[in-house]
């Protein structure tokens, strides 16, 4: 960890907030209707402490509801939710919680400082702990040079940068985070990607809702679909044996009887001319499989299995846009 | 209560910055020069014409009550634009989820807001009824009777209208809740006018429909109350003119007002805390 970093963070990596098999969050059948809109269907879920969890899902979804129940912006309808230990809602896990709203909008007059000021004071800080967490943070962020700037004359991208700061400004052991890299260029990008792995590091857990699938799935450790309200799969990003393995074969003189009895192996098959491609679920069954099919008598010229990219298993799990 | 002045501090400070509070200033600035110009004038007519000393005051002491009408329509609408966005835009702008999920309470951030309008107000009004009060006594050398509970009054009808308009921003569009209470301040204002026509006219069908008006919402009723107390003794028997009152409202009505507040004030926490942002 850079130096910075560690001077930052008082929680020195290392130091876990939470013992490392507890829960930051656990929901159990959480519904939110409204009127005859069905928002979130039936959520249950359980983030361990600690984690970066990505929390992924189309348009409408239900993950911005899902969001707000969580931090206790919106009462479900039914359902229960624990966050660090307590019911989402209360007011004193709010000092162990930030969050970053999506498209972040504050007083407008407000300089960069004094919003950070005005933000760690409500979370109870200290004028002497304002101090030295307003500056670090400002720097961090790359918002020192504008520490004295309004917010009206900040771009989308330093306002997404400094909805950040405010979220970290009181250390919170979880953190929400809503669409955190959206209007920030490549360098900002990188740098919430650090400032997220720089809370792992010391503890804290990341709840992350983004479209950014590429930066999820470098970022998250597990990840969760929610497609109608609803959680449809997840997924561990730290395990290698995980999830679903396609494999490309080229192959000339492969009996059609051959790639049919593949289906006791695979969950999907297809063959075009001379590339045949199947999906598994388990890298175990992979040498059996070639065992049988150069068997067959067909010949191989190359066997080449591939993992899922996240966006592919979004895709599979919510199914094509039909929009266009 | 740390949280309810850290908010109260920030809204008075967004308060402040806002060019309605400007705009407000110039033309209460504005209306007191033209308005001690024209007392000035007026004085001086009446010297020329050698008006008795008792009619001159009658007079001169009416003209200004002009100038605290003024003042206070000012006051109200101060009250009402500075703080009509100040709970639905946020809800809308997303703005409130900052800070709502931060350790404060909802009703905290309800109150600190509320105390920090209440506080621009005060001041407004306070600046405004200095300047009324000092223009009569430079001017024409009068001083208001009862202008400290006059401007408390007037006070007090700001803060019903301020009260109602928060109240309103937990259930309603910035754009509905401008109309919904600004419709409420006219109803109130026709009420109060037809309740002194009512007593002018001995009518009491029309006493009726002015007490009817005056419960759906008393902020005029208040300042009535108000102009009544800075009337002199003499005036108050004149019974009516322009800015003076016919039928002054009890302080039964006064008390339902503080009440009607206390109650919109209640409503509009509960509902806060309760809703979905």
């Amino acid at each position: 960890m850079p130096l910075r970093w560690q001077i930052l963070w008082t929680n020195a990596p290392g130091a876990p907030l939470h013992k490392a098999d507890g829960f930051a969050i656990e929901t159990q059948n959480l519904r939110k209707v409204y009127g005859k809109k069905v928002a979130v269907r039936n959520l249950s879920l359980s983030v361990r402490c600690g984690e970066i969890f990505g929390f992924l899902g189309p348009n409408g979804a239900g993950k911005s509801t899902s969001i707000k129940m969580l931090l206790g912006l919106v009462k479900p309808t039914d359902g229960q939710a624990l966050v660090l230990g307590a019911p989402s809602g209360s007011v004193e896990i709010r000092r162990k919680i930030g969050f970053l709203p999506e498209d972040f909008r504050f007083y407008t007059w407000l300089t960069a400082s004094e919003l950070l000021k005005l933000h760690g004071k409500l979370c109870g800080l200290s004028a002497l702990s304002l101090a030295e967490r307003v500056p670090a943070l400002l720097e961090l962020l790359g918002l020192t040079p504008h520490r004295e700037k309004r917010l009206r004359e900040f771009s989308k991208g330093m306002l997404q940068r400094i909805g950040l700061a405010q979220a970290l400004i009181h250390e919170p052991e979880l953190i929400f985070l809503d669409e955190p890299t959206s209007g920030l260029d490549p360098m900002g990008r990188r740098l919430v990607r650090d400032v997220i792995r720089a809370q792992r590091e010391r503890g804290a857990t990341v709840f992350l809702n983004s479209h950014l699938l590429s930066e999820v799935e470098i970022t998250c450790d597990q990840v969760a679909f929610i497609k109608q309200g609803e959680i449809v799969g997840t997924h561990d990003l730290r395990t290698e044996s995980g999830g679903e393995i396609r494999v490309v074969v080229s192959a000339q003189k492969l009996p059609a009887e051959t790639v049919a009895g593949l289906t006791r192996w695979c969950t999907s098959i297809r063959k075009e001319d001379d590339l045949l491609t199947f999906s598994t679920n388990s890298k175990e069954v992979l040498p059996e499989v070639h065992r049988y099919l150069a068997a067959s008598g067909a010949d191989i010229f190359s066997f080449t299995p591939e993992r899922l990219s996240l966006e592919e298993l979004f895709l599979k799990i919510m199914g094509e846009d039909r929009g266009l | 209560m740390r949280g309810v002045w850290i908010m109260a501090d920030v809204t008075f400070r967004e308060a402040t910055r806002r060019k309605i509070v400007w705009a407000a200033l110039l033309a209460g600035g504005a209306f007191l020069t033209l308005f001690a110009a024209a007392m000035h004038f007026q004085a001086k007519d009446l010297a020329r014409y050698n008006v008795p000393p008792f009619i001159r005051y009658q007079v001169q002491s009416s003209i200004l009550q002009v100038g605290f009408y003024a003042a206070d329509v000012l006051a109200v609408l101060l009250a009402i634009l500075t703080s009509v966005d100040t709970i639905s835009g946020e809800i809308a702008s997303g703005t409130i989820h900052a800070i709502a999920t931060k350790p404060v309470s909802r009703w905290q951030i309800l109150i600190g807001k509320w105390i920090g309008f209440a506080g621009m107000v005060a001041v407004y009004v306070a600046l405004m009824f200095a300047g009324v009060g000092m223009v009569g006594r430079v001017v024409t050398g009068i001083v208001t009777p009862r202008i400290f509970l006059g401007g408390a009054l007037v006070y007090l009808e700001c803060l019903l209208a301020l009260t109602m308009t928060v109240m309103c921003g937990t259930w309603f569009s910035t754009l509905t809740n401008g109309v919904i209470v600004i419709g409420l301040h006219g109803i109130a204002f026709i009420g109060g006018w037809i309740e002194q026509i009512a007593a002018l006219t001995n009518s009491p069908h029309l006493a009726t429909v002015g007490i009817i008006s005056s419960l759906l919402m008393p902020s005029e009723a208040l300042w009535h109350r108000a102009s009544f107390e800075m009337q002199s003794s003499f005036a108050r028997t004149l019974q009516f003119t322009p800015f003076a009152n016919a039928s002054a409202p009890s302080v039964t009505m006064i008390g339902y007002a503080v009440a009607y507040l206390m109650i919109a004030f209640a409503t509009a926490i509960h509902h806060f805390c309760e809703r979905d942002l």
